[in-house]
């Protein structure tokens, strides 16, 4: 983790390939939109799931803390948003104050569900964070009666999207003589989300507290006897991965300007989690790779499916919808099978594996 | 007071059908450390098999019970290779791969059989045809039916004939000694891949007759039912101390009558504020609580830190 | 020695698992500078004693006085943090971690960046970051294992396994440095190695525990030493004195203790 060695030395090259990237990211929606809108939404999506998948991995990937409940704290911003920007109570606050709020609510809700639940041995906190997950579905589903909070399972709608000024996330607009719309803008936005959450990944891996997360994660009896308070350090992984899954919930509600409690399922928390994994724990290009795979994957297969079930059989065979999700099972299965430690996991931990200690 | 005992009687009903299915969790638990995701879509497949046998055969004219045992017997056996087939395939290859790998292939798994499912038995709830003619008693201004007499009572000679082969054959004492220390055991000249198999295969036996009852109780399936059912069950089995038998039994138990009751008193309880719609979460809220003061469940060894 | 002040006192410390006594009203005392050597055949409660001391256990009975106050230890955490580090009989290093990195761990206790800092890494931080580094550095060099500095701590041998323990352990700062069996597994050279750094240990100002079944590197190294036996201090003297001491003797079956 001391790269420090060879810094100066490729300054040059590390620059020219920053601005190969902005390029290309800059360049994505406008390619996007060649295929269709609806390709743009993917393309936001996938970088949402990035920025999930990324708070996730400072949990999973940094702590080694399984949770399995990860998508309760991002109903808890998405929820927050709704509720503080639409016409369902008629309060308008503006996201400013809304998307701190709701990150702060799902970092105390993290505190809370943590701090007791954080002594267990790994497994059990699996269980119980999945646990934690369900329950805030089920009232997110149910509680619309006696008094109408969250409208149940038709969720809320019309949500105010994001607006700075006149500026309006849902409108198209011109910027610099290009005419921007909606989706775009949100692209640009959760690019730079994204870009920050990265930031904020790479900063805290190579950090006291990066290197306190890894030595529990290594052997947490000896990292107690380092003076390291595994407890706290841990609520403040689980505090930090909530409060992203928070912001991530806001921008959601947002952006598709409607939820509901079907958006926030345990399969919805397992996808996440399945892309820190596939892609690679702890390492973040291999956690970028899994949320655009996982993203992209079902979406290609929608697309994909039918057509070429047409040209086999002549005919539909099996619904697209399951052989869809069929398909993106065994996909989780067979990367597992042949790559354990992920597609694109660090050197260390490739390393490890060939060696066949873990 | 009638309330009470009715919904002790279905909580009783439910609970033995929770640890059945925790059983499966708990044994795979115990021996490889590995949460088996995909159990609740064997106990799925097994309900609907189960169905499939037992409406084809409707008709034949075979005596009723005859129908229902060989209904019953094909979903054990197919669950069985299919629990099998699971570990072979899908497991046994990631024995030594970092602990969330194998995780993440049953979760595969599971989606992989609940879309299998789909495609063969289509995305409607299935109800099963009223063939059991139901028996009515009552106690005590509460009433239980011959199918939960029939539930219950098999759930127990199942506990007992799985107690029985754990601690007193030769493959339960294998299985013992792999779960204390697969190493040990196998420089003992214990098989451990037929033992983790077993335990695997056993686990889905016990599934599929855990699938046949919730089809005969509620007379209803679903593709998806294997989901929220299994997860109740692993509740169950955490509840009890996973990878205790014993606890999955009683963890299973206590999970249905708590639920079972909550259902019955939530109303009461909150004013009617949450209604019993919230049923599911009692499982969730009685399980934190309980790990809370328990890390390691109600009947787990305490496990700790060692230097 | 006996002028010296006392840094810990044990006093009646009582463990038991189930029904079995592991330590039965242990009491001893260590002085400011020691070498303090506790021994005692298998099973004798020794390494019980040390994480009752560390916090990891909690004890039933009796307390310890550390530094003048009584230890409140029931987490690892809070012993370190009032000066007490320990190594593990077992060697528990964070094997996927390079040897400085495992030294930078323990530096832990003694810095203060927080999340913020990490993330904006605000002159503080990188000053301390620096400082860090730094110090693992001179560690490591301390213990012999400076070349090693950046190979995981897994692929290091055995010996060098045992001195970045140490390193690590006195990373965070202690007045009290408890060794587990230092050198158990050691070959001669190694032990003799082991002896002179524990000696600069001691020499440098940190007072050391040690627990050790060699018992030859005892009798040289220790100022003074106890013995258990089934959970109960038996003996506490001078080296010399206790290896004449009968009941230790016995307790060795035979008195393999020259």
């Amino acid at each position: 983790m001391n790269r420090r060695v060879g810094k100066t030395v490729s300054w040059q090259r590390h620059w020219l390939g920053m601005l190969l990237v902005a390029v290309v990211l800059v360049a994505v929606p406008f390619v996007a939109a060649l295929g269709g809108q609806a390709w743009v939404r993917i393309a936001n999506f996938a970088i949402l799931y990035i920025f999930l998948a990324l708070g996730l991995n400072i949990v999973v990937g940094y702590a080694g803390l399984l949770d399995l409940g990860y998508v309760a704290f991002y109903a808890v911003g998405a929820y927050t948003y709704a509720l503080l920007a639409s016409p369902h109570f008629g309060i308008h606050l503006p996201f400013w104050v809304i998307l701190p709020f709701g990150a702060a609510l799902a970092c105390f809700f993290g505190v809370i569900l943590g701090a007791p639940t954080l002594k267990l041995r790994g497994d059990y906190l699996a269980i119980v964070t999945l646990g934690f997950g369900e329950i805030i579905r089920i009232f997110m589903n149910n509680l619309n009666a006696p008094i109408n909070i969250t409208n149940g399972a038709q969720g809320i709608t019309l949500i105010d999207p994001i607006r700075i000024g006149d500026f309006s996330f849902a409108q198209t607009s011109t910027v610099f003589g290009v005419s921007i719309n909606g989706p775009h803008k949100y692209y640009f936005l959760l690019v730079t989300l994204a870009i920050l959450v990265i930031f904020i990944n790479i900063r805290l891996q190579d950090s006291r507290i990066g290197r306190a997360w890894q030595a529990i994660r290594e052997d947490e009896v000896a990292a107690k006897a380092c003076g390291i308070n595994t407890r706290n350090i841990k609520l403040l992984a689980f505090a930090m991965g909530a409060s992203f899954g928070g912001i991530a919930g806001g921008v959601f509600s947002a952006m598709q300007g409607f939820v509901s409690p079907e958006s926030f399922s345990l399969m919805e928390s397992i996808t996440i989690l399945a892309m820190v994994v596939l892609g690679g724990m702890g390492h973040i290009p291999g956690v970028i790779l899994g949320a655009i795979l996982l993203t992209a994957l079902p979406e290609a297969l929608r697309y994909g499916i039918d057509p070429l079930q047409r040209m086999v059989f002549g005919h539909p065979v099996v619904d697209p919808e399951s052989m869809r999700m069929l398909v993106f099972g065994l996909a989780l299965v067979l990367v597992m099978r042949f790559r354990p430690a992920g597609l694109w996991p660090s050197s260390q931990r490739r390393r490890e594996l060939s060696e066949g200690t873990h | 007071m009638d309330t009470l005992l009715q919904q002790l009687i279905n909580g009783i009903t439910l609970g033995a059908v929770y640890a059945l299915v925790a059983l499966g969790y708990t044994m795979v638990y115990g021996i490889i450390g590995l949460i088996n995701f995909a159990h609740g879509e064997v106990v799925m497949i097994g309900t609907m098999v189960a169905f499939t046998v037992i409406v084809s055969l409707a008709g034949s004219g075979m005596p009723l019970l005859i129908v229902l045992g060989i209904g019953l017997v094909v979903s054990v056996i197919v669950c069985m290779v299919l629990g099998w087939a699971l570990e072979r395939v899908a497991y046994r290859p990631l024995r030594h791969a970092p602990r969330l790998t194998p995780l993440i292939t049953a979760i595969g798994m599971s989606i992989v059989l609940q879309n299998v499912a789909m495609i063969i038995w289509g995305r409607n709830y299935i109800t099963f045809p009223p063939m059991i003619e139901k028996i009515i008693y009552d106690i005590g201004g509460a009433s239980f039916t011959n199918v939960q007499v029939a539930i219950v009572s098999l759930a127990a000679v199942m506990m007992v004939g799985l107690i029985y082969l754990v601690h007193r054959t030769k493959i339960g004492m294998a299985m013992r000694a792999t779960a204390q220390n697969p190493h040990v055991a196998s420089l003992m000249g214990v098989d451990i891949n037929r033992v983790i198999a077993m335990a695997f295969v056993i686990g889905s036996a016990l599934g599929a007759v855990a699938g046949c009852m919730v089809g005969s109780y509620y007379e209803i399936a679903h593709y998806q039912m294997g989901f929220m059912l299994g997860l109740k069950a692993f509740t169950a089995a955490v509840l009890g101390g996973i990878g205790n038998l014993a606890g999955a039994m009683a963890g299973g138990i206590l999970l249905g009558v708590i639920e079972a009751l909550g259902a019955g008193y939530i109303g009461d309880l909150t004013g009617d504020f949450l209604g019993s719609h919230y049923q599911d979460i009692f499982a969730f809220i009685v399980l934190i609580v309980v790990l809370m003061f328990r890390p390691s469940g109600l009947f787990g060894e305490r496990t700790g830190d060692r230097a | 020695m006996s002028e010296k002040p006392i840094l810990l006192a044990a006093c009646e410390v009582a463990k038991h698992f189930g029904g079995v006594k592991a330590l039965h009203d242990v009491s001893l005392t260590i002085r400011r500078g020691e070498i303090y050597g506790l021994i005692g055949p298998n099973g004798a409660g020794k390494t019980t004693f040390f994480n009752c001391l560390t916090g990891l256990y909690k004890n039933e009975g009796g307390y310890f006085v550390f530094d003048g106050n009584r230890l409140a230890a029931d987490a690892p955490h809070k012993a370190a943090a009032v000066g007490i580090a320990r190594t593990f009989q077992n060697i528990r290093l964070f094997g996927n971690m390079t040897a400085i990195e495992n030294v930078m761990v323990g530096r832990h206790l003694r810095t203060n960046a927080n999340v913020f800092g990490a993330i904006f890494r605000n002159p503080a931080t990188r000053a301390e970051e620096v400082a860090i580094v730094r110090r693992a550095e001179e560690l490591l060099h301390y213990v012999g294992i400076h070349e090693r500095a950046h190979d995981y701590a897994k692929h290091l041998s055995y010996g060098d396994q045992r001195r970045l323990e140490i390193a690590r352990a006195l990373a965070t700062e202690p007045k009290l440095l408890a060794l587990d069996e230092p050198a158990a597994g050691m070959n001669g050279t190694e032990t003799e190695a082991l002896r002179l750094l524990v000696e600069g240990i001691c020499r440098d100002g940190v007072t050391v525990l040690l627990i050790e079944h060699d018992v030859k590197l005892v009798m040289g190294l220790c100022t003074r030493v106890a013995v258990l036996d089934y959970g109960e201090k038996i003996c506490e003297d001078v080296p010399a004195a206790v290896q004449k001491d009968p009941r230790v003797i016995e307790a060795y079956l035979g008195g393999s203790v020259a």
